[in-house]
């Protein structure tokens, strides 16, 4: 059986792996040009690649998802990819008409050495490009990083592009929220203008992948960054980039051409990286912290207070990508759980030392790797049961196989709605996050319970 | 939505019954640029083999290619699960600069230790195609040491269309059925069902009528499938080939090699179901007593189930429908399958069809009619609206554009739960498509100009 095939006894392995816990990088950036206004993303690359990108998106929003390939032949491969591009290119705009054709490259053509940069000038000079539009492009081989890179790469590219410093404050703040559901952008956008903050952010998928049923179906809909608003990001006061790996890039090289200031937070989820954010939101803005967003912090900690004998010393394990899990794994700690076996696709050991950090003061060992698998967790989980697991769709095999309650969390979720709608960050999050946590944890003690221990009241 | 206009060079692939002069385009590339719904060889390939549930599935390439392939086919086991596992060489950077190959049987001899299969398949991903690794050569050489087959699938991503990919996977299935050097002894009135994948068990219906007509499954290929079955294929009478475009090239090959005849057929609504059972029952003429009992079967399973078709049948009379799959034979079937419950179908297309393929839906759909090939989800959804369609049959991609139309949707692709197969399958179809076309949400959502 599928859900047997874990064994307990852990072999070492060098050239293989089993069950993973990452995808590759054309994806994110597939994922991150969905967040531009007017934007068809374009996979330079074989038709497969964008077949997958768009159903594994699908999958995971139930929305369409529009993009583009340069449908590789044998010929391209050989030839190079140009003339397929500089087609495309022409087919997009004049067929689909976006305002942005958002390319990012494959392995196929990243390995044959085909120059977008290039081709997309030679695009301009050939007069592809009606005027007013724009080609922007990200190099996103799949043989490096992961998903995460890809949305990293991609979002660099559209800020790197577009973004011209006129030499006079806009009186804006860029926040970048990094590989975050619609929702969770949504959310930092709306606790940014309750500091007082007006925002550029971007990449934003909000009204994109989380739309509404309108009985029309538009190729691009209302959401997402637009170009004029990327233009004038170099004018911004700041950058905030969200997450190490999926922003910073992005703030640092605004920071580098544009001299706009950058500072490179964790994403907002639980208690503690809220703080920190909020408290970033406010020294920038100059305020003090509003009524509205303290209420928030209060109701989540009450909440904690409130039920923080069911969290106490519970075993975690995860997976999922490393800007989401350190400060999930902070948050866990927080409120005395313990993440025992944490696992991520991507690799950078930059992760495992942070966690080894948030995790050093724990009554117990703790199992983390990056570039590690599913099927290395699920043996940790074999070696060293826990009490609950945190992963994307994927986990729910090992939840079944050693009946763990499970919170799905991360990227893909293809089983169950609700996380392109409700976010899981900043205080609000917080609080959907401990409920999802809670429902689980308190749902076993039940379906467990002998009937005279079965209790009305938790 | 009018405004929406249709590509100069698509103009060829889309055809009006009534209207256009007939000379349909089709398998050729999707044009650059073009927002097509269709796949690449290698997905081709990986759906066809991927069924085999006691074999290793090992993906050459970045991780891309088996993190997007794993577990996403509803194609049931009733024994082994080794199918549904992700397994990738996880190619890095580094690799694609000195080659993957020391990778790949580094990888193949540690899984085939742990797991023991009876066959491993490997999967050529683009990027091996690229730089050179010799796949095919590693196979041998691991096959060597471990003695059970290791197979290569040369399914780079590139190398044509997802139909190339069906041939890759033919080509190493006939391998694996090529290998079996015992002496050829047919079983009597034995088949190989081909094409049938066992999505929502649609494999063990089937077989079941075979049995009762009294013939012989040798090998299913691929659904439910196991090795040991599928080398032994060469023992059966007749192919009996389902699903347009996947397996007819594996079984032209059988007849080349051991003369092994083969039919087309269908198990999608009720006159093709049964016409399937007949065509096998008349195949073996030798005992009258297999189309007495296919006579039977018919009768009986038909009996079954008109009342509640008819029941459907009330509701759905005047309803129209819109297809898009990805081979054109379902979509034949599909026509039939929604006029047995009064249904009209308005537009139907597929990825993968043949000019043949697309003479055969013209003489079979009402003038009006809109036929597509490899068409883009702004033609899919022009149409919708044009024809007043009041349900979209098609796949993962197709699904939410139906839904924002507010129109109903039923999965006819890899990733429904339940068979359509058979007869059984017929009722499930209809209950299906009542279940989405009858919901009380399309009162609720904003419709856009849809009536009746």
């Amino acid at each position: 059986m599928l859900l047997r095939h874990t064994t307990k006894e852990i072999i070492p392995r060098k050239a293989l792996t089993i069950n993973p816990a990452k995808t590759c990088q054309p994806i994110g950036a597939m994922y991150a040009s969905l967040g531009i206004n007017s934007c068809l993303p374009h996979s330079h690359g074989s038709q497969g690649c964008c077949a997958y990108h768009r159903s594994t998106l699908t999958r995971h929003y139930r929305e369409p998802v529009m993009a583009a390939t340069s449908s590789f032949t044998e010929g391209s491969s050989v030839f190079g990819g140009q003339a397929n591009l500089i087609q495309a290119i022409n087919t997009i705009f004049t067929t689909y008409d976006p305002d942005i054709i958002a390319v990012h490259t494959t392995c196929l053509s990243e390995t044959i050495g085909d120059d977008v940069n290039q081709i997309a000038a030679k695009a301009v000079a050939e007069g592809k490009v009606p005027k007013g539009k724009h080609v922007i492009h990200a190099s996103t081989p799949s043989y490096v990083g992961s998903h995460v890179t890809g949305f990293a790469n991609m979002t660099k590219a559209m800020a790197m592009y577009f973004a011209k410093a006129t030499g006079k404050h806009n009186g804006k703040f860029n926040i970048i929220p990094g590989f975050v559901e619609p929702s969770d952008m949504t959310e930092i956008r709306r606790v940014a203008v309750a500091m007082g903050i007006k925002p550029i952010i971007f990449p934003d998928t909000s009204g994109v992948l989380n739309g509404p049923q309108t009985g029309k179906y538009k190729m691009f809909p209302k959401g997402g960054v637009t170009a004029a608003e990327l233009t004038s990001c170099a004018d911004s006061i700041g950058t905030i980039a969200l997450g190490p790996l999926a922003s910073a890039d992005a703030a640092r090289a605004l920071d580098a051409k544009w001299k706009v200031p950058c500072q490179v937070q964790d994403i907002p989820i639980g208690l503690a990286a809220t703080d920190r954010f909020i408290n970033a939101l406010r020294i920038a803005a100059g305020v003090s912290v509003p009524d509205i967003i303290t209420q928030e912090r209060g109701q989540l900690l009450d909440i904690i207070t409130d039920m923080h004998q069911y969290f106490y010393h519970k075993k975690v394990a995860l997976a999922g990508d490393p800007d989401h899990l350190i400060p999930l794994v902070e948050f866990l700690v927080n409120i005395d759980m313990l993440p025992v076996h944490i696992v991520t696709g991507t690799p950078g050991k930059a992760f495992e030392s942070r966690i080894r950090e948030l995790t050093s003061h724990l009554p117990c060992t703790v199992n983390v790797k990056a570039a590690g698998d599913m099927f290395q967790l699920h043996q940790w989980i074999k070696n060293e049961p826990v009490d609950l697991l945190i992963a994307n769709s994927y986990g729910k095999y090992m939840a079944k196989d050693d009946d763990i309650p499970y919170v799905r969390y991360g990227f893909p979720i293809t089983d169950r709605v609700g996380h392109s709608y409700f976010p899981t960050t900043c205080y609000k999050g917080g609080m959907r996050l401990l409920e999802k946590i809670l429902d689980v944890l308190l749902d076993r003690m039940d379906r467990d319970a002998p009937e005279e221990k079965f209790e009305l009241v938790m | 939505m009018k405004s929406i206009s249709i590509l100069e060079k698509r103009k060829s692939q889309i055809y009006r019954k009534g209207t256009d002069e007939f000379d349909m385009t089709c398998e050729k590339k999707s044009l650059a640029g073009s927002v097509s719904q269709r796949a690449c060889v290698f997905c081709g390939s990986r759906v066809v083999l991927y069924p085999v549930a006691d074999a290793l599935h090992l993906i050459h390439g970045p991780i891309g290619c088996a993190s997007y392939t794993w577990d996403i086919r509803g194609a049931l086991s009733s024994g082994p699960e080794l199918h549904r596992m992700s397994f990738s060489t996880d190619l890095s950077e580094l690799d694609v600069i000195y080659g993957g190959e020391k990778k790949l049987e580094q990888a193949l001899l540690e899984l085939i230790e742990e797991y023991k299969p009876n066959a491993a398949f490997v999967y050529s991903t683009c990027i091996v195609g690229i730089i050179g690794d010799d796949v095919s050569m590693i196979c041998k050489k691991v096959a060597a040491k471990v003695n059970i087959p290791v197979l290569p699938v040369h399914s780079e991503g590139f190398k044509g269309t997802k139909k190339d990919g069906y041939k890759a996977a033919c080509d190493a299935l006939f391998k694996l059925i090529d290998m079996n050097t015992e002496p050829l002894e047919k079983i009597p009135h034995s088949i190989n069902i081909l094409g049938e994948f066992n999505i929502g068990g649609e494999t063990w219906i089937i077989k079941d009528y075979y049995r009762q007509m009294g013939v012989n499954t040798v090998a299913v290929m691929t659904g439910d499938g196991r090795v040991g079955d599928i080398r032994q294929a060469k023992k059966a009478c007749l192919n009996v080939v389902q699903c347009s475009g996947s397996l007819t090239h594996l079984a032209r090959k059988m007849e080349v090699e051991y003369g092994i005849p083969y039919i087309r057929v269908s198990y999608f609504g009720i006159e093709d179901t049964s016409s399937a059972l007949y065509d096998v029952a008349s195949f073996f003429k030798d005992d009258p007593d297999i189309m007495k009992n296919t006579t039977r079967l018919v009768q009986q399973e038909v009996k079954n189930l008109l009342p509640e078709l008819e029941q459907i049948r009330k509701d759905l009379a005047g309803k129209r429908a819109a297809v898009y799959v990805g081979g054109a034979f379902k979509a034949f079937s599909l026509i039939k399958a929604l006029r047995h419950i009064g249904m009209e179908v308005v537009l139907v297309g597929s990825q993968t069809g043949t000019k043949e393929d697309y003479e055969v839906l013209k003489d079979m759909c009402n003038p009006g009619t809109v036929i597509l090939d490899d068409a883009n989800p702004l033609e899919l959804a022009k149409y919708v609206l044009e024809k007043n369609a009041h349900l979209f049959i098609g796949g993962v991609k197709e699904r939410p554009i139906a839904y924002k139309l507010g129109i109903g949707f039923c999965d006819h692709n890899h990733e429904r739960k339940i068979p359509l197969a058979g007869f059984e399958g017929m009722i499930n179809f209809a209950r299906e498509v009542h279940e989405t076309v009858t919901s009380p949400i399309w009162d609720l959502v904003p419709r856009n100009g849809i009536k009746g």
